[in-house]
């Protein structure tokens, strides 16, 4: 088997004996991440008989299939045809995303790393703050945990390594970041990544009839709020979004 | 009274579970289910109703049972010391309960994963389809001491039946075939994974379990820097330290350790039911030979209503069920492919 670094793509491996996956890109990219979610609802469309599911990762779409119905040749086939009836890297982000606007208090209390992870990316406080409040984000893929979002690419000078010792433990809501990325933990974690604020939002509503919050494609941004505000917020949303708005992307 | 299974005692690895949720992997959220799906099957069999049913999986505790009216019920998996007031009953059978009589079933001797079925199916409301408890996600709850389970309605059947049904434990051979990573491992390092007798280490539960063993850790090249990526139950993960952990259906859906290969399914119950300390060995096989050995497991799941057969005698003249005198010298169709 051929190393990835090698390969060309976008790359079509076998993931189990019921799974494939087509990957983009070697590393995580905004173009090869747009290519994956166009590419997964272009599979979607397909209907083949045998697809039993869906899903992408940050650059990779996966697909689970019954084997005994429908053959890994077959499937490769259809995937490669598929791959190579387009430019991915260059497709349109799919219809129907939402931009979410998330309530976050950052710093102090509720983000015990921020400063840490604010001079790890060579801005003062208050830069750090502004530029996490304000930044746009894109839901890259959802996994881990049941509806948990990473969110990015945040600019470069956030290519901040993650912690060399295990946070042992945030609450669900907080947002921490790394790699250019930002998560909002779906529940309580250990984590190694820097601790840097805490939403009232629940990425993950079990017993809801709509248990998942976000999808990936979704844009992300923050309202910077006071603890005094998430606390006011805990007390009177209910419903899981944490004084979230939302509204449907044109 | 409505129809119910009462549990008045239970381990706390107790948990309602059906063959899992299936479709969610793109928010999250992995399947669960059955540690040991084939045990789901085979308690289904015996009633002679839909594998889809729920039971009650027992995580290697037993409990005190009791049903608000009278019930068939059917015992599989990892096999335990079972009576109603006291009388010896055997595993691997199904049997009617009378409402008011206790059901003990004691510690498994061998094996992890233990299942009462109702005749019926176990009736709680699902959650997205699928009534599996997803404890990591917070999908469900522990099934409690004191808790009556609603069960649904029974079409009716014989009991005293019991299945031949395939040893799976006390570890053995997994069979596993080349997963997204395997080929950044060098020939050297995965015909060591071949060669070397792991055993199921104590760290273990429904998301996976660890493998220890004696020897150099098992490194990929350019461990990492892998992208975070798409993982399914049976992949072998290979963690920080070089130690390989086998994915159950409860793991996490993503994972950005390197895999060295994947458990095809139906040697996955073998990993799941493998107590601390058993040995696990691991063989590769080429695709269409596990696909072969996939469809057969299939077809051996979809005969097992026509397997059961009953019990040929009183079960307290049997000296000791968990001596396997069921199973010994029964070849299953698994077994044979495995041969």
């Amino acid at each position: 088997m051929a190393k990835p670094m090698h390969d060309t793509y976008p790359l079509i491996r076998d993931a189990g004996l019921t799974g494939m996956l087509v990957t983009f890109a070697p590393h995580l990219s905004e173009p090869a991440n747009r290519a994956a979610l166009a590419f997964r609802t272009a599979v979607e469309a397909e209907t083949w008989a045998g697809v039993e599911e869906t899903a992408t990762t940050l650059a990779s779409v996966f697909v689970r299939f019954d084997p005994l119905r429908l053959d890994h040749d077959s499937l490769r086939d259809r995937l490669a045809a598929l791959a190579g009836s387009g430019n991915w890297l260059a497709a349109p982000l799919p219809h129907g995303r939402k931009l979410w606007r998330i309530p976050v208090a950052i710093g102090g209390e509720d983000g015990p790393q921020f400063l840490d992870a604010a001079q790890a990316a060579g801005l003062d406080p208050d830069q750090a703050r502004t530029e996490i409040a304000a930044a746009r984000v894109r839901v890259l893929t959802i996994g881990y945990a049941p509806g948990q979002p990473y969110l990015g690419e945040l600019p470069e000078h956030w290519n901040i390594p993650r912690l060399t010792k295990l946070n042992p433990k945030v609450p669900g809501g907080s947002l921490v970041v790394a790699i250019r990325q930002l998560i909002i933990f779906a529940g309580p974690s250990p984590t190694g990544w820097h601790h840097v604020g805490q939403t009232a939002f629940e990425c993950f509503r079990p017993g809801s009839d709509n248990p998942f919050a976000l999808t990936p494609g979704d844009e992300v941004t923050f309202r910077e709020i006071t603890p005094a505000e998430l606390a006011d917020i805990r007390a009177t949303d209910h419903g899981g979004n944490g004084g979230a708005t939302c509204e449907v992307l044109p | 009274m409505s129809r119910g299974l009462i549990v008045h005692r239970a381990g706390p690895g107790t948990s309602v579970q059906d063959r899992g949720r299936t479709g969610y992997l793109d928010e999250g959220l992995s399947a669960s289910g059955a540690a040991d799906l084939m045990a789901l099957h085979e308690g289904a069999a015996l009633l002679g109703q839909p594998p889809e049913f729920a039971a009650l999986e027992l995580a290697g505790m037993g409990g005190i049972f009791e049903v608000t009216e009278d019930m068939r019920i059917a015992l599989t998996g990892a096999p335990m010391q079972a009576s109603i007031e006291g009388d010896r009953i055997a595993w691997n059978a199904s049997h009617l309960l009378h409402r008011g009589m206790r059901l003990s079933l004691g510690g498994a001797a061998g094996g992890n994963y233990s299942y009462l079925h109702p005749g019926g199916g176990i009736a709680t409301d699902p959650f997205l389809r699928s009534r599996s408890a997803h404890l990591v996600a917070r999908v469900g709850a522990p099934v409690a001491e004191g808790e009556t389970l609603p069960v649904g309605p029974d079409a009716g059947g014989s009991t005293g039946l019991t299945l031949d049904i395939a040893d799976r434990f006390a570890g053995g051979t997994a069979r596993i075939i080349a997963s997204v990573q395997t080929g950044q491992f060098d020939a050297e390092t995965l015909a060591r994974l071949e060669a070397t007798a792991f055993a199921r280490d104590p760290r273990g539960n429904r998301m996976g379990a660890r493998m220890s063993f004696d020897g150099a850790p098992f490194a990929a090249e350019g461990q990492l820097n892998i992208l975070s990526e798409m993982v399914v139950p049976g992949d072998i993960q290979v963690t920080g330290d070089g130690t390989p952990f086998v994915l159950l259906g409860e793991c996490q859906t993503t994972g950005g350790y390197p895999r060295i290969g994947t458990v095809i399914p139906p040697d996955i119950p073998l990993i799941a039911q493998a107590r601390a300390g058993e040995p696990i060995r691991f063989r590769f096989i080429p695709r269409a030979e596990a696909l072969a050995t996939h469809r057969a497991w299939q077809a051996h799941l979809a005969a097992l209503p026509g397997a059961a057969r009953p019990l040929i005698r009183n079960p307290h003249d049997i000296p000791d069920l968990l001596s396997y005198q069921l199973i010994d010298g029964v070849i299953s169709g698994e077994e044979e492919e495995k041969a």
